[in-house]
């Protein structure tokens, strides 16, 4: 009957895993085969049973309260008790080393965190500039493209007043970041296009409030955190009016 | 808690007891706020602490028993397992009976309830499950398929029986 190549095939389809080409050729496929159709029928039902069937077991209320407990405690420091002052000054040294070891670990950890942040937006970035359809909201107008955002990400921010500037606004895009919901704002100056990313700063006001001035392969990228929300402004125009936008924008927050 | 319901859930299937589901969630989490700082920011949380989880279930004592039970043929190359059907609409078509399918997907063996699990309920991608499981992505799509079949007859002998 030919099926063999199919029948391995038909998982793939009910997964949604199949690449396109070899999904039209299964869909001409099944047209004539009613085995390998019947087949992709129930494979199909079983995956759709044993996802209502799967969850099957709830944690008792008790063992949830046990374990937030033990997160919660987990989470508060625990402070030695300085009743003995003869190991103050052992502790204050210990303290001490352990303080710097933290802080060269951070910095390291988050200039890693950092570029990898950058990366992934100069990526988004060259993406949004390669579409036919770079936003999803067009307009020049502030007053539009602030309120096209609302209900879609869990914050909001403010946009600069342009009409004095050179740059325009051309529009925006929602955009992901670390799985989570952010605005993608798309500025026009003479032939260069500039993106400027706001994501919630997730790494809470433990991270070091540092800003970010750097040249990822040629972009000009800049970054600062403002009021529990982290800026990207990432593009290939000059360093001077990189820095003018932000200023704008940084006025504006 | 994120995922917290979810883990336990995965858990109890794994152990299929609700003390062993416990102890197991308890040492996910503390594992995973002792290595927090190993965790990338950015990268994928859920298969993350999905990781925690299975590393922490195949090092325990119903992990290793239900590890050195795996038939050795799991992924070997070899005849997918055939369908003992009856008639090509029976039985799932009949799917009202939930208890019925978690009766038999209890009785297919770990690798194979877990790799059903992650993909029917977790919806995770051949991609994550591979990266979860660390085997191929070839041995996700065949481990996958005959873990239906396996599933598949197994629904079929609950019913029979």
């Amino acid at each position: 009957m030919g099926c063999a190549i199919w029948t391995e095939k038909l998982d793939a389809c009910i997964d949604g895993e199949l690449p396109a080409d070899d999904a039209c050729a299964l869909h001409e496929h099944l047209r004539g085969c009613p085995a390998c159709t019947a087949e992709l029928l129930r494979l199909s039902q079983q995956k759709s049973a044993v996802h209502a069937a799967a969850l099957a077991f709830a944690p008792d209320p008790a063992f949830r309260a046990r374990i937030q407990a033990r997160i919660r405690t987990s989470s508060t420091p625990h402070r030695p008790s300085l009743r003995n002052w003869r190991w103050l000054p052992i502790l204050a040294t210990a303290a001490a080393l352990l303080l710097l070891i933290a802080g060269v670990l951070t910095l390291r950890h988050d200039a890693r965190s950092d570029a990898q942040l950058v990366s992934e937006l100069v990526d988004q970035h060259v993406a949004t500039l390669a579409s036919s359809n770079p936003v999803d909201v067009i307009s020049t107008d502030r007053h539009t493209v602030k309120p096209w955002f609302a209900g879609k990400i869990p914050f909001s921010f403010n946009l600069p007043e342009l009409q004095d500037s050179p740059f325009t606004l051309a529009g925006g895009k929602l955009s992901y970041l670390g799985q989570s919901p952010g605005a993608q704002l798309i500025f026009n100056i003479r032939q260069h296009r500039i993106s400027v990313f706001v994501f919630q700063d997730r790494d809470t006001a433990d991270a070091p409030q540092r800003d970010l001035s750097d040249t990822t392969l040629a972009f000009e990228v800049r970054s600062w955190r403002h009021n529990g929300l982290r800026y990207f402004v990432i593009g290939d125009a000059s360093p001077q009016d990189i820095d003018k936008l932000s200023a704008l924008i940084k006025a504006a927050g | 808690m994120p995922l917290f319901d979810r883990l336990y859930n995965f858990a109890h299937w794994l152990t299929q007891n609700r003390e062993e589901a416990e102890d197991l969630v308890q040492e996910t989490f503390a594992k995973a706020l002792n290595g927090f700082s190993s965790f990338r920011p950015g990268t994928n949380f859920r298969a993350w602490i999905y990781q925690i989880l299975r590393n922490t279930f195949l090092t325990s004592r119903t992990g290793l028993q239900a590890t050195a039970t795996m038939p050795l043929d799991l992924d070997h190359d070899q005849e997918i397992l055939p369908v003992a059907e009856k008639t090509p609409e029976s039985i799932l078509l009949q799917r009202s009976d939930q208890q019925l399918v978690r009766r038999a997907l209890a009785k297919v063996p770990v690798p194979y309830r877990e790799v059903l699990l992650l993909c029917e309920f977790e919806e995770m991608s051949y991609q994550e499950i591979s990266a979860l499981l660390v085997i191929p992505m070839g041995t996700v799509m065949s481990r996958l398929s005959r873990a239906r079949r396996a599933l598949r007859n197994a629904i079929q002998e609950s019913q029979g029986s």
